[in-house]
């Protein structure tokens, strides 16, 4: 990478997919405006969806997707010793995302209704971190393309990258949004954290909470608001496990 | 002469599957395509959502064609609550449709297909080699992705499409300025396809059954009735009859059969199917790299591919002009839901999916079946292979390399998405 004629270290990054849909690795492919100045900056080595080609010397792995089979553990486990850095990418990675739904059906009942009498393997979903450590968590569902920018900006330079701490409503204002709950319908904005640019509120669907909670979120005073507004325990409850980011602070 | 090739996770496209292929003294012994993907479980998440939700949660089977499964959703939800969305509604969706076809098309055709063809491993170091090819790719690529956010709210996992229309309507001059860039992506277009038609596609035929939409008077993408090159045909509600899913060993994708083992969807069917109904610049391009009906070779997909691209470029002006002129009426309808079933279908970008809900008369789903494209295209991509393999060995390819590269080949021009085959 050069800028204004200096040289930095290009940091050698990995790609893998767990249990997910893979539009968190491809949100690396796209925007495609600063894609060549990315992939300048660092030195793909090692991602399946893009190259045939893989190394295992890597620094920084990014891990796309839950986990929710026994080999996704032990590839887990590999990486981790690999990698000097492992950063779980999205929201799957982060907390198990919508694949965690799943893990509140009966999983003999599910499978014998997916695939009959030929079951399938399958574990309840764990986010990365309940299987290995992770050193960064970048939520998202898909990851914002603009915020995985900036958090490799800092580990190429050595500074820590901050999350904003404040919740998406702020971004909501930046943008001149008309607010979700002036419209009456729900939404998680007040409390889940920003860097998204919030565009769920601005294409009119609210917030669904799929970075989970902002850092200073008044979650009491939120629930006491939402409630006042006639929102029930089942529509916020859903709503806030949707991307498993809450924790199931309410079930 | 012996080959023994084992693929482990194949590289170059969405999600994990496997290669195995045993040739001894110059027989066949094994040809296999697998599915190792983990298994998802969407058609249980989906049990007891509201008709608000789903959408939301069938876009997240897949990362590259969210689009396709929330509309797929949201039709089948408005389908069984028996509702019709306003037109300007229709033609907004349409638009990001076709976003989404050339986005998903070109992230295929420049950076999962055209290495093998350019003797690459990727499309990276054209960056150094070739910058025109990837400056070329990322214009067509990001102009896609650019106008599914401005039309969808989002590329990946759109917010706008909701049950009853659209909730967004872009501005004019938003509509107005994606007009003049994709007339502009014309000159881009003609240059891929010169770029394609230096590509060696290989020699292979196998007689295949395809299964697609049937338009009427448009290229299909939004519902229809549903046809097979067979001759058979079938209501959108009847897709059970088309499509016959069964689980198999080994793997975690099901197969589906028609009239034959096996059969194919994706653009080459699309293009078997209902190749007047292209856009006559999109038949120029598909005649000058010789794609006509009935195409057998699956490696034609590439054509196929491009050739879509044409269409959904030019129907994409005619979209805007349209929306434009219709501009200030409505997008969405009220949504009433009552019990009962209904289907959507929608020609994603890998082919013909489906979407099957039971309503509750409390809006919410009792039962959900999910039939994806490649999940039919998994079980034709096995029956390819030992044909494939035995023609090649015929044609005098004897190294391991060279033929585990041909059907490495062979598998990525179905352009799989196995994530959502195991949804």
């Amino acid at each position: 990478m050069k800028y204004l004629g200096f040289d930095s270290v290009r940091p050698r990054v990995a790609v893998f997919e767990l249990t997910g849909c893979e539009g968190c690795e491809l949100q690396l492919a796209n925007k495609e405006e600063t894609l060549a100045a990315f992939l300048n900056a660092v030195e793909v080595v090692n991602f399946r969806e893009i190259s045939s080609a893989s190394s295992d010397d890597y620094d920084i792995a990014l891990v796309d997707g839950a986990v929710s089979r026994a080999d996704e553990v032990e590839r887990l486990e590999v990486i981790r010793e690999r990698a000097k850095i492992l950063v779980a990418l999205g929201s799957c990675a982060c907390f198990g995302g919508v694949s965690r739904l799943k893990n509140v059906f009966d999983l003999d009942e599910a499978n014998r209704e997916v695939y009959g009498d030929r079951p399938q393997e399958t574990l309840p979903v764990r986010a990365v971190s309940e299987v290995v450590a992770v050193d960064l968590e970048i939520p998202g569902c898909p990851v914002s393309k603009d915020e995985v920018e900036r958090v490799v900006q800092h580990l190429i330079w050595d500074v820590p990258y901050h999350f904003p701490s404040y919740p998406v409503c702020l971004e909501c204002k930046q943008r001149y949004t008309v607010c979700t709950f002036e419209l009456d319908r729900l939404c998680l904005g007040p409390i889940t954290r920003a860097g998204c640019n919030a565009p769920c509120p601005a294409g009119g669907l609210g917030c669904w909470g799929c970075r989970g909670p902002a850092v200073e979120a008044n979650l009491e005073e939120f629930l006491t608001a939402v409630r006042e507004r006639d929102f029930g325990n089942d529509e916020i409850a859903e709503r806030m496990n949707f991307f498993g980011g809450f924790g199931g602070v309410l079930s | 002469m012996r080959i023994d090739i084992d693929v482990r996770h194949l590289a170059r496209i969405e999600g994990h599957g496997n290669i195995v292929v045993r040739v001894s003294d110059g027989e066949l012994k094994d040809a296999r395509w697998d599915v190792v993907e983990t298994p998802r479980f969407f058609e249980v998440m989906l049990k007891g959502k509201h008709y608000s939700t789903a959408g939301i949660l069938a876009a997240r089977i897949c990362g590259i064609c969210s689009i396709s499964h929330c509309l797929t959703a949201v039709r089948a939800t408005e389908r069984a609550f028996g509702l019709k969305v306003p037109k300007q509604a229709a033609r907004l969706r349409l638009l990001a449709k076709h976003g989404e076809t050339i986005q998903s098309h070109m992230l295929h055709l420049f950076f999962l297909a055209a290495p093998d063809f350019l003797g690459l491993t990727s499309a990276l170091p054209l960056a150094e080699t070739n910058p025109e090819i990837l400056q070329r790719a990322l214009r067509l690529k990001g102009l896609a992705n650019r106008l599914c956010d401005a039309v969808a709210g989002r590329t990946t996992h759109p917010v706008a499409i909701q049950p009853g229309g659209v909730s967004m309507v872009p501005e004019k001059r938003v509509l107005l300025s994606f007009r003049g860039e994709l007339e502009e992506s014309f000159e881009d277009l003609r240059a891929t396809a010169d770029l394609l038609a230096t590509f060696e596609i290989p020699d292979f035929e196998r007689e295949t059954e395809f299964v697609a939409l049937r338009g009427e008077v448009e290229y299909p993408f939004i519902g229809g009735r549903l046809v097979s090159s067979d001759g058979v045909e079938r209501a959108e509600d009847e897709y059970l009859e088309m499509t016959n899913e069964v689980v198999v060993e080994g793997n975690t994708s099901k197969w589906s059969r028609l009239s034959r083992e096996s059969y194919a969807v994706g653009s080459l069917a699309r293009c078997n199917l209902n190749f007047e109904l292209l856009h006559p610049e999109a038949r120029r391009v598909a005649g000058k790299l010789g794609l006509s009906p009935l195409c057998n070779n699956p490696f034609m997909a590439h054509v196929a591919r491009l050739v879509e691209c044409v269409h959904c470029a030019h129907d994409a002006i005619r979209l805007v002009d349209e929306i434009v002129a219709a501009e200030g009426e409505p997008t969405m309808t009220e949504v009433a839901p009552i019990a009962g079933d209904g289907v959507g279908a929608v020609e994603a970008p890998r082919g013909i999916l489906f979407h099957h809900y039971r309503y509750g008369g409390d809006g919410r789903i009792e039962k959900a079946n999910c039939v994806v494209p490649t999940t039919q295209n998994n079980g034709n991509i096995h029956r390819d292979l030992p044909d494939f393999v035995r023609q090649m060995v015929d044609k005098g390819v004897n190294d391991d390399q060279r033929l585990e590269l041909l059907c490495s080949m062979l598998v990525r021009s179905y352009d799989p998405c196995v994530s959502c085959s195991v949804h």
